[in-house]
């Protein structure tokens, strides 16, 4: 039989009235087409998929376990390798990492291994029943892991399953990171799958403690020499937003896409006065970045009533750093794309309130240290338009909090923990850090693995001690 | 959960709650703030801490009845509890032995946090004056505590119905003119307050510091909406503050990001009213 060279289609919310709703763009798949599309798979002898993951997911035989209709089976193999599974069919970069690897995909499409992770995921989720929970033994050494992200949760995951006592210290009220306040419902719905695979986790023994602001509430010494921890993680995450440093940034209307974006999923301002938390979107709406956080903030803008959304960034399409179906989503919504385009002033009213937003066209001249081209200014190129709202998302620098109150712990030069890439050890013994506050801004899946890699690193650690 | 252990109005609308919280009150410090949200589908806001008691495990909190959360926390009754109370957070104030007196200013409910900075500066060895203002002697609000931590404590009413008629700022000047040495002042209250006395120290270069308390959402760094401008830079009043040195901040920027939801609030309080929280 010829396989077919393209994805089996995902179902999704038609665009014209998705961009009115916070409910998720895409469907999933049922199972006659998740087993037809792991049919696509070759089940190379050396799968170049799995070197392609950061948490080394045994592709190949999960697929198998698909096309074979053993669902349960399918998962069990997943979770053997990755806590979240759900949330990482939906917000992995597949096509870099995995898929990028795929055979199939030198002839055509790669085999959608996200959408058929997704799928085993939410028919697991969907089945329901709990595995029995698990505890660690009385005598179990603990272990701090500060912050719940993606880096939290699968080190805090991986240590459970090996015996630990695991606690998690959460800053905001609810746990999750990046999941809960930043990646919008749309995306990555909040109660149906955060949740759910954070319940898994916990379900593995892992206490979370909410409200918890580690570096101001206790220190990391204070952890580890009153409070009885054998061995702290660190996986913070992103951090204070960057802002472009230009007039007007202050101004009433200018968030940064951390604000507008946690105003939003977090606090549930989209559902104000019901929730209290307020948010002003206005009707135009101005979002510069080209990263997967400036797509949900434009996406999101959308939703709660902009007229026309534009995003803008000084590269060209080629160089957006955002997944490729977030810019087709976002495209197919009607966001505007003003690309080569660099803001340079944010104007005011007399009020204080954002009214125009200046902006200077841009070219991409010789290399930069990124490899990629660098974009020029062309001088008098200069415009203005009008706009009620500008959001900033061009990333966030390190949270300073624990790196400030924590003796011995060593910042790089940008002011991250300076962390072995491998075992995410540190300068100060027992503690060990993973994720954004390490690498700075990346994506889930990569804060994952390190969050993996260090548990296994504390779980050697811990052995030796 | 964050039980209220006790309830007090200090004057109308003006309420003084100790909140069971004894981590945050193991580690809290004169000049910190903690955020709360008195209910699952609440916003979070910030409030500076009026006192602590690291033994009982409780933290003093004083907040003035404004917006609608705050007209849902006035509802709330002892034994009830909070949601959410996160803290201690922002850096603490700078306690040191000065050349010359600490004169802390707190403007309405502005003396609450203050109090704290004023009993700690007194046990640094300092000479501790306090100034006081409010709109009228009726809404004056812990007197008998500031005098137990300060050398003197000088009153202002807008009306003139005790101490000094008119301003904070004509206190200070009357510190000035007397001749009094002032090592620090440090002043929380209403922005426009803190400007005033900014401004009017500005030429003789008494330092000043001001507490500010903008809008936030998180409080540990993450959100950027309590940005202000200080000496030309952007700062993170949760992470940066919230005190800062008053000669360096821009008021103005400060004041217009304070009415960013000005007309939303309203909307919402109405909506409180509607469903029979407030009073």
């Amino acid at each position: 039989m010829a396989l077919s060279l393209k994805k089996h289609e995902m179902p999704e919310q038609d665009p014209s009235v998705r961009a009115h709703n916070f409910d998720e763009v895409a469907l999933g798949y049922d199972e006659e087409t998740a087993v037809a599309e792991a049919e696509r798979c070759l089940h190379c002898k050396v799968p170049l998929c799995r070197k392609g993951c950061p948490v080394a997911i045994d592709i190949p035989a999960f697929i198998e376990r698909i096309k074979n209709r053993d669902f349960d089976g399918a998962i069990d193999k997943i979770k053997e390798s990755n806590g979240l599974p759900a949330i990482c069919g939906r917000v992995c970069p597949q096509e870099t990492q995995c898929e990028a690897n795929c055979i199939v995909g030198k002839r055509g499409e790669p085999v959608a291994i996200g959408r058929l992770e997704r799928f085993a995921a939410d028919r697991a989720m969907a089945k329901g029943g709990k595995p029995a929970k698990i505890g660690p033994a009385k005598d179990a050494k603990r272990v701090a892991v500060i912050g719940s992200g993606p880096a939290g949760l699968s080190c805090a995951g991986d240590l459970a399953k090996k015996g630990y006592k695991v606690t998690i210290f959460e800053a905001l009220h609810k746990a999750g990171g990046v999941l809960s306040y930043g990646i919008p419902e749309f995306r990555l719905p909040k109660d149906k799958v955060v949740q759910k695979e954070i319940d898994a986790i916990k379900d593995l023994g892992v206490d979370i403690e909410l409200d918890s602001v580690a570096g101001r509430l206790f220190t990391v010494d204070e952890l580890m020499e009153e409070e009885g921890f054998d061995a702290v993680f660190i996986g913070t995450g992103a951090g204070l937003p960057r802002f472009q440093n230009i007039p007007g940034e202050n101004l009433n209307g200018v968030y940064s896409a951390n604000e507008f974006l946690t105003r939003c999923n977090l606090m549930k301002a989209y559902d104000f006065p019901n929730h209290a938390t307020p948010i002003k979107v206005g009707k135009k709406v101005a979002v510069v970045g080209g990263g997967n956080v400036a797509m949900d903030a434009a996406r999101t803008a959308l939703r709660l009533g902009a007229e026309e959304v534009s995003i803008v960034y000084r590269r060209s399409e080629a160089e957006l750093p955002a997944r490729a179906e977030e810019v087709g989503h976002a495209k197919e919504e009607g966001i505007r794309f003003q690309l080569l385009t660099n803001p340079v002033e944010v104007i005011g009213d007399e009020n204080g309130w954002v009214k125009e937003l200046r902006c200077i066209r841009m070219e991409l001249g010789e290399p930069d240290a990124s490899g990629r081209r660098r974009p020029v200014p062309i001088q008098g190129s200069e415009f203005t338009e009008p706009m009620d709202t500008v959001i900033i998302a061009i990333g966030t620098g390190p949270n300073p909090i624990i790196a400030h109150t924590t003796p011995g712990l060593e910042t790089t030069k940008r002011g991250n923990i300076a962390a072995d890439e491998e075992t995410g050890r540190t300068s100060k013994e027992g503690v060990f850090a993973g994720g954004d506050i390490v690498t700075g801004a990346a994506t889930v899946i990569l804060a994952m693995g390190a969050g993996r890699k260090a548990a296994a690193a504390i779980d050697a650690y811990l052995k030796n001690k | 959960m964050f039980k209220i252990l006790s309830k007090e109005e200090l004057s109308p609308n003006v309420y003084a709650y100790q909140i069971d919280a004894p981590r945050v009150a193991r580690k809290a410090q004169p000049g910190q703030f903690i955020i709360l949200r008195t209910n699952e589908e609440g916003e979070r806001i910030p409030l500076t801490i009026a006192d602590f008691d690291r033994e009982k495990g409780t933290i003093l909190i004083v907040f003035q009845v404004i917006g609608a959360t705050t007209m849902k926390l006035a509802a709330m009754q002892v034994g009830d509890s909070l949601a959410d109370f996160v803290g201690p957070l922002g850096r603490p104030s700078v306690i040191q032995k000065l050349d010359g007196a600490m004169v802390v200013v707190g403007g309405g409910i502005g003396v609450a946090p203050t109090y704290p900075i004023a009993r700690a500066m007194k046990e640094a060895g300092n000479k501790v004056i306090a100034i006081m203002g409010a709109k009228t002697k009726d809404i004056l609000i812990m007197e008998d505590q500031m005098k137990q931590v300060t050398d003197e404590i000088l009153v202002t009413t807008d009306d003139g119905s005790r101490g000094i008629k008119g301003f904070v700022t004509y206190a200070v000047q009357a510190l000035v003119d007397r001749g009094e040495k002032i090592g620090q002042i440090t002043a929380i209250g209403p922005v426009i307050m803190m400007k005033s006395v900014a401004d009017a120290t500005r030429e003789s270069g008494i330092p000043t510091v001001v507490s500010l308390n903008p809008i936030m959402v998180d409080g540990t760094g993450m959100c950027g909406g309590c940005r202000v401008t200080v000496g030309g830079e952007t700062k993170f009043a949760c992470v940066d503050g919230p005190e800062f040195d008053g000669h360096a901040v821009d008021f103005k920027g400060l004041m217009s990001r304070q009415r960013m939801y000005r007309d939303l609030e309203a909307e919402e309080k109405d909506h409180v009213c509607r469903i029979g929280l407030g009073r």
